[in-house]
């Protein structure tokens, strides 16, 4: 009976920014469906002009690739407060300019035990283990969010040439300080989890240390550069 | 000091949760049933969301070492303090040295205890919330085991005077309408837009069954499969009761542990007034999603 009742208008393309309600204590702001640096680009400006100017009642917020979570407090602010206020920053965004983020330089050691799937990745493009290294220390990457599991960076600016299926199967332990590649992303593990990407190097830097103000080494919108180490 | 005897199936310490860290991939952590966590909290004079044990399936048994106030909500399970069995949503006094033991589970999945002054233990990420899958939170990050010994904070008259906060009880109104086949609100999206009218009729129209797959990450049900247009989508934000939907069609509604960010399409997100009816379900139970009315 509920079925018959809903009524639903007619389906279209989204247009973007699009505001969405995420249950009764959270909106979501898309700004695309894609993974790009200029949709993060607008992500992270619009969580630093949140960060600046909140609404009572905000709580945090999700930066994403393509959308910003934004979780607020029922009790003391209204959903249609909080999206007029949304609203509000998304429209005065491009007077903003973007967030420049930290540089990181993160020491790698590539391959043996430290990448146990350097090998196979290089022989799968067709490239020598120095070639691929190469590859991958070449660019500044941008960190688009953080998300998976404590801590865990997913990185934009993968070389294509470097682009790679998940592990079939994936490991059931992967050490903290591993860098992972999965698709067209490159990522680093901040603690020892589970996980599928593979991993081509490790970094001895530690990326997450509660006892450290503050404990995670990375933030979304933070730049990298890896480096190889011996 | 709150000492274990014996840890149970699982149980572990929580509170309010972990708040201004999911940036980070931090889940909020923290009670799946909200509602009985903070009833338990009111009963015994803490702030609503002070540290308490969650308790799951299968009792634990503890002793006080100094004489306090507690209270249990939430699942029913037989409640002995000594001698003398203890009724559920009251406040109980527990004399020093007094073993607290939980025997059968009469219905529910997860009951919740506060002792007044609230669970000390120091926090972690700003809170005390356990967080299995992370090794951190509560306890050294693991359930309780026979051994382990909680503080207890002190700074409230009901822990200098508990036997005069005894027999307080939370009415039965107040309490949630648990049932083994609850209908849970659904607001839709924010990916409804994933799914065909066929398929958004298949999720509100039919029911789901709870598997033994279930945890604190998450809720997995087994039914009429609701299969999305597309296998995944670009990574985003999650929260407590989003209903994600794999290529299998197959839902799951994220509790407290929850990943931050997902890649399957969310059909909806449960009320989050309904989300403790889902915490005490076990497996086999079957619930309903119904779209909630606007207010």
């Amino acid at each position: 009976m509920n079925g018959a009742r809903r009524s639903r208008g007619a389906r279209r393309i989204h247009r973007y920014p699009r505001i969405a309600p995420v249950g009764e204590a959270a909106f979501t702001v898309e700004f695309g469906d894609r993974i790009d640096e200029d949709l993060v680009q607008r992500v992270l400006s619009l969580d630093a002009a949140l960060a600046d100017d909140p609404f009572p009642g905000f709580s945090e917020t999700v930066p994403t690739y393509r959308s910003l979570l934004v979780l607020f407090e029922p009790e003391r602010a209204s959903p249609e407060r909080v999206e007029r206020h949304l609203m509000h920053l998304v429209r005065s965004l491009g007077a903003r300019p973007l967030p420049e983020g930290r540089l990181h330089e993160i020491p790698v050691c590539y391959g043996d035990a430290c990448g146990p799937d350097l090998e196979s990745v290089a022989r799968v493009h067709s490239l020598t283990v120095g070639e691929l290294i190469q590859l991958h220390t070449a660019p500044t990457y941008r960190v688009a969010m953080l998300g998976f599991a404590p801590g865990f960076a997913y990185l934009l600016g993968l070389d294509e040439r470097l682009a790679t299926p998940r592990l079939a199967t994936p490991r059931t332990r992967v050490p903290a300080g591993s860098v992972g590649i999965a698709g067209v992303q490159t990522g680093l593990y901040a603690l020892n989890t589970p996980g599928g990407w593979q991993i081509i190097g490790q970094t001895t830097l530690t990326l997450f240390d509660p006892e450290r103000e503050p404990p995670f080494t990375l933030q979304a919108g933070d730049r990298v550069r890896f480096v190889a180490s011996h | 000091m709150l000492e274990i005897l014996d840890g149970g199936f699982l149980t572990t310490i929580q509170d309010a949760g972990r708040v201004g860290w999911a940036r980070f991939g931090v889940p909020p952590s923290g009670p799946l049933d909200t509602a009985a966590f903070r009833a338990a909290n009111l009963l015994v004079g803490n702030a609503p969301g002070a540290a308490e044990l969650e308790i799951t399936l299968t009792g634990p048994t503890l002793r006080l070492r100094r004489s306090g106030l507690i209270a249990v909500c939430g699942a029913e399970f037989e409640i002995w303090v000594g001698n003398l069995r203890a009724p559920s949503w009251h406040s109980v006094f527990v004399r020093a040295g007094q073993r607290v033991q939980f025997g059968k589970r009469l219905w529910g999945a997860r009951a919740y205890l506060a002792i007044a002054g609230g669970l000390a233990l120091k926090p972690f990420l700003g809170s005390q919330a356990t967080y299995l899958p992370g090794g951190f939170g509560g306890l050294e990050g693991r359930a309780l085991q026979a051994g382990d010994d909680l503080p207890v904070g002190d700074a409230s008259a009901y822990s200098a005077h508990p036997a005069a906060y005894a027999g307080r009880v939370w009415p039965e109104r107040d309490r949630p309408a648990y049932t083994p086949h609850p209908i849970l609100r659904v607001i839709l999206g924010p990916q409804d837009d994933a799914f065909t009218e066929a398929a958004l009729d298949t999720f509100l129209t039919s029911e789901y069954e709870l598997t033994a797959e279930s945890n604190r990450m998450g809720a997995r049900l087994r039914g009429a499969p609701v299969i999305p247009k597309m296998a995944g989508i670009v990574s985003d934000g999650v929260v407590a009761g989003s209903v994600q939907l794999p290529p299998d069609g197959q839902p799951i509604v994220m509790l407290a542990d929850h990943q931050t960010t997902g890649g399957y399409p969310k059909i909806a997100t449960v009320a989050r007034a309904d989300l403790p009816l889902l915490a005490q379900c076990l497996p086999g139970d079957r619930v309903q999603f119904r779209r909630k009315d606007p207010e």
